[in-house]
């Protein structure tokens, strides 16, 4: 990392490959607030990491913010990198061409800091090629003082143990802060002539609590496979890592300049983040657990966002993004006020994620007053209401039922509903009943629309069991299982003569299922099943047409073929409160003995309210991070902008 | 309440000024599709505050018309395109505004009002100028390959379109060749003994004969082989010359005909 060798661009080698790979624009940068800076002036240099290809990292909300965070600091220096298609790994292998940054395709393994942004956990072998192709060694301990320090952050890294092999650290919760405390350290280490050198800055990292380093912790095991212990193996080194939690999102209004892609990406809109965390407590739900608490944007900082965001990019969409965006105190609000102001200009709004009720039909008739009312997406997740008891997901068939009416009503003409396969104590009717609603919906849409051409279409996956929720204990169910409900649930629904042909059905098969459930909740020793994997050429897990379940499974029995555990064993296994668990040193804050209770709960079909809005339940992410909820309303307007 | 199948509201304003505008694809923003330069002029336009005018319907779009595009991977100084604006602009500042909304690279090079009755862009284009860059390959070996080309009746070349693959005629549209003398001015570092350049006009067809056709019949009708990936570039397009010499076509600017007024 402290390279005397001069940093040149490997573009001029690159550029003559070009022609020859799918989709060249995504690997030559050069997009509108592409930050190039001089890298002889920097004192901490980062590339960041999207561990997929280039059209699905690119849009990541929190590498943007990274990014942008990063390079506002005049000595340091944020590039990125995405995960090359395979077609032009082999042309680089073959012509000996780096791992690079798009911004100033300067080499990766040139960066002081390599962070990794893990939005999921299939991204893991994608790590490793990335880590290859840079010249940086796979097994963090073959590294020496010249290779940037691996960083992994994003959701995936609140379980890093699997990868625990390939990362020199972790980084848990919020970046925006996290990413700036671990450069002070860095410049420190630097200003006090690189001390105890690779070794000095990993400790300094781990005993400041900033990042997790998991070389300075110890596994023991038993001899049944289940882990014995985890212990920190150097003095200072704390025995539980926490989460960083940004508390006021107005103060980090970001991204303020966001990257416009020139290629074709998943999400081209302007996204503003209107709140952070989710108490609405599903207990499938990862995400709702980990980023607790609740902490809104105000809705003047929205308004403000959204019409530098628009201006400075040129975007026809604003997505206003959180885990349940409907629930912002002030939602109704937002919408309209942005609504009126972009009325005739061409700018749809949307809301990604919405729960079921009435109330979304009159916002989303809002966001939709100059467009087309084409689709409305909802997530029941569960298809009987027992099994809605179970997950938490407290909506009824009838709240439902008259939300699509209303839909409907209204001139939404598309209804979609997600689902999730596999769930605790689910049985084959819980699946059958995702039919029986279906059909309600289509029959009470062609009575409130006054016409037959209106269709529903039932979205579903298999469900994975995650750290860190209350279900981190559970069984998950084998892909047969997965696979022989949701054949039921289309031949029930394809043999429904009146309905099933406005009923579309979209899932895919259990298999990837399995290994994400492997991945999420590994321990260490899953690690050289990954390294197997990606050495015999898997790539792009997220993939269907690169994923190959044969190549995982066959490695799972090569490398657990002398120990106590098995595929099955880390994923249809169902644990044991006694069970120390990989994450267990890893601290999102919430209380284990309740989310104990809350899996006996849910077993027992009990629900549980939001703490937003009803007395708390102990869930300990408050008291333990010093944190509390944080929500409006602030009674602000937004007015509208007159035009120059 | 019911939606209807027309957009509430006044129909949007109605186009009062044509613009036709030259753009260039320059450096290693010739690796954009039409596509991607297409979403990254519309977001320039609402960046630039160029009041362009939108179609009516529920999913408003704005006017523009592209004519024609170069390949992806080709860099071009030379592609156009026409918009309607809702309100009278200098064509001058529009350049200039939408050529600061665009990253470096994707520029606009000239803006000029459309002449009232003078047709339309595409009258004015029926063929390219293409500069082919060689690196590695000297200037005898190209211009043998070129002089087999040209002395050959045909050149079917076979290629893959979106109906299938298809064979076109290499030749028949070839206007001229010639192996262009002394280095092309932008990257003359580039540019050694064994560099050769071609400069080949070509006149449009459907399917469209590319330059990588124009290539490909190179290799396989004049034995030509090329050690590093050809860098090719539009130079010009437009309505050929019928002054200009035979062995080296010139084509006429379509912005700069009688009864356009310059930008």
């Amino acid at each position: 990392m402290t390279t005397s060798q001069p940093v040149e661009s490997v573009f001029p080698r690159l550029e003559p490959l070009l022609p020859l790979v799918r989709k060249p624009v995504q690997y030559v940068g050069g997009e509108l607030h592409a930050t190039v800076k001089d890298w002889d002036a920097a004192t901490v240099r980062w590339a960041l990491m999207y561990p997929d290809a280039y059209e699905v990292g690119q849009p990541n909300q929190g590498l943007q913010i990274l990014y942008e965070v990063l390079n506002e600091q005049p000595d340091v220096l944020a590039e990125r990198t995405y995960c090359v298609w395979p077609d032009l790994e082999v042309l680089m292998r073959q012509h000996g061409i780096p791992q690079f940054t798009v911004d100033a395709h300067r080499p990766v393994g040139a960066f002081d800091l390599l962070g990794v942004s893990f939005a999921t956990e299939l991204g893991y072998t994608n790590l490793l090629t990335a880590l290859d192709l840079a010249g940086v060694p796979i097994l963090a301990a073959a590294r020496s003082d010249g290779h940037p320090i691996v960083v992994a952050g994003g959701h995936a890294a609140f379980n890093p143990e699997p990868i625990a092999d390939f990362i020199d650290a972790a980084v848990l919760g919020d970046g925006e802060q996290a990413v700036l405390a671990i450069t002070d350290l860095v410049r420190a280490w630097r200003a006090g002539g690189c001390a105890g050198g690779r070794a000095g800055l990993l400790a300094a990292l781990a005993e400041s609590g900033v990042a997790y380093v998991p070389a300075y912790y110890d596994v023991s095991y038993l001899p049944d496979g289940r882990i014995q212990r985890v212990a920190p193996n150097r003095p200072g080194v704390p025995w539980r890592v926490a989460k960083h939690t940004v508390m006021d999102l107005d103060e980090w209004p970001y991204p303020k300049r966001p990257l416009v892609p020139l290629a074709e990406t998943v999400h081209e809109r302007y996204s503003v983040e209107i709140f952070r965390g989710c108490t609405r407590g599903c207990r499938f739900c990862q995400a709702g657990m980990i980023t607790r608490p609740v902490r809104e944007r105000s809705i003047t900082t929205v308004g403000e966002m959204v019409q530098n965001g628009i201006a400075a990019t040129g975007f026809e969409e604003v997505g206003l993004l959180s885990l349940s965006s409907a629930d912002h105190s002030e939602i109704g609000e937002i919408a309209k006020g942005l609504a009126d102001r972009y009325d005739g200009e061409n700018v749809s709004l949307s809301l990604p994620s919405t729960r079921v009720d009435a109330f979304n039909i009159t916002l989303a008739n809002e966001l939709s007053r100059n467009g087309r009312r084409t689709g409305l997406t909802f997530a029941p997740e569960g298809g009987s209401e027992r099994m809605r008891q179970v997950i938490n997901k407290m909506v009824t068939e009838d709240d439902l039922i008259r939300t699509v009416a209303t839909a409907y009503g209204n001139g939404w003409r598309q209804v979609k509903l997600y689902f999730m396969c596999g769930l605790p104590t689910e049985t084959d009717e819980d699946v059958l009943s995702i039919a029986g609603m279906a059909r309600r919906v289509i029959a009470t849409g062609r009575e409130a629309a006054g016409r037959k051409d209106i269709r529903c279409t039932v979205s579903i996956g298999a469900f994975v069991p995650k750290p860190h929720t209350p279900f981190q204990w559970a069984a998950q169910l084998d892909h047969e299982s997965v696979d022989h409900r949701l054949r039921a649930l289309r031949s029930a629904i394809s043999h429904d003569r009146e309905f099933g042909r406005s009923i579309g059905l979209r899932y895919h098969d259990g298999r990837p299922s399995i290994i994400e459930g492997l991945l999420s909740r590994g321990d260490r020793r899953v690690g050289a099943v990954i390294r197997l994997v990606w050495e015999r050429g898997q790539r792009f897990d997220g993939w269907s047409e690169h994923f190959s379940f044969e190549r995982w499974t066959e490695a799972c029995d090569e490398v657990f073929a002398d120990q106590p555990v098995s595929l099955d064993w880390y994923t249809t296994r169902e644990r044991a409160l006694s069970e120390v668990l990989p994450w267990d040193h890893l601290d999102a804050g919430l209380d284990k003995d309740w989310m104990w209770e809350d899996w006996q709960q849910a077993l027992a079909g009990g629900e549980v309210e939001d703490c937003r809005w009803s007395p708390c339940y102990d869930c300990g992410v408050c008291p333990s991070l010093g944190t509390e909820t944080q929500v409006g309303p602030t009674g602000r307007a937004l007015l509208p902008l007159t035009p120059v | 309440m019911r939606m209807s199948r027309q957009p509430e509201g006044p129909p949007p304003p109605p186009v009062v000024q044509r613009l036709r505008v030259r753009y260039a694809k320059r450096g290693r923003l010739r690796f954009t599709s039409h596509r991607d330069f297409a979403r990254a002029f519309e977001r320039a336009l609402r960046r630039s505050g160029v009041p362009i005018a939108f179609s009516a319907g529920f999913t408003p779009h704005p006017k523009v018309s592209y004519a024609g595009a170069a390949p992806t991977g080709v860099a071009s100084d030379a592609e156009y395109l026409e918009i309607g604006l809702a309100a009278v602009r200098e064509p001058a500042e529009v350049r200039a505004a939408l050529d600061g909304a665009l990253p470096p690279g994707l520029d606009i090079v000239e803006v000029v009002q459309a002449p009232a009755d003078g047709g339309s862009l595409a009258d004015r284009i029926e063929a390219s100028a293409w500069r082919i860059v060689l690196p590695g390959v000297s200037a005898e070996a190209a211009g043998a390959a070129l002089d087999r080309l040209l002395a050959a009746d045909g050149a079917p070349v076979e290629r893959l379109t979106k109906d299938g693959p298809r064979t076109v005629d290499a030749r028949a549209v070839l206007l001229s060749a010639r192996l262009a003398n002394g280095s092309p001015d932008p990257e003359p570092a580039e540019v050694n003994a064994r560099c050769a350049t071609l400069e080949v006009v070509v006149r449009h067809s459907s399917p469209a004969v590319r330059p990588d056709d124009i290539l490909t019949a190179l290799r396989a009708i004049g034995a030509l082989s090329t050690p590093v990936t050809p860098v090719v570039t539009r130079l010009a397009q437009g309505l050929v010359d019928p002054t200009s010499p035979e062995d080296a076509r010139r084509l006429v600017d379509p912005l700069s005909e009688p009864g356009t007024v310059r930008a």
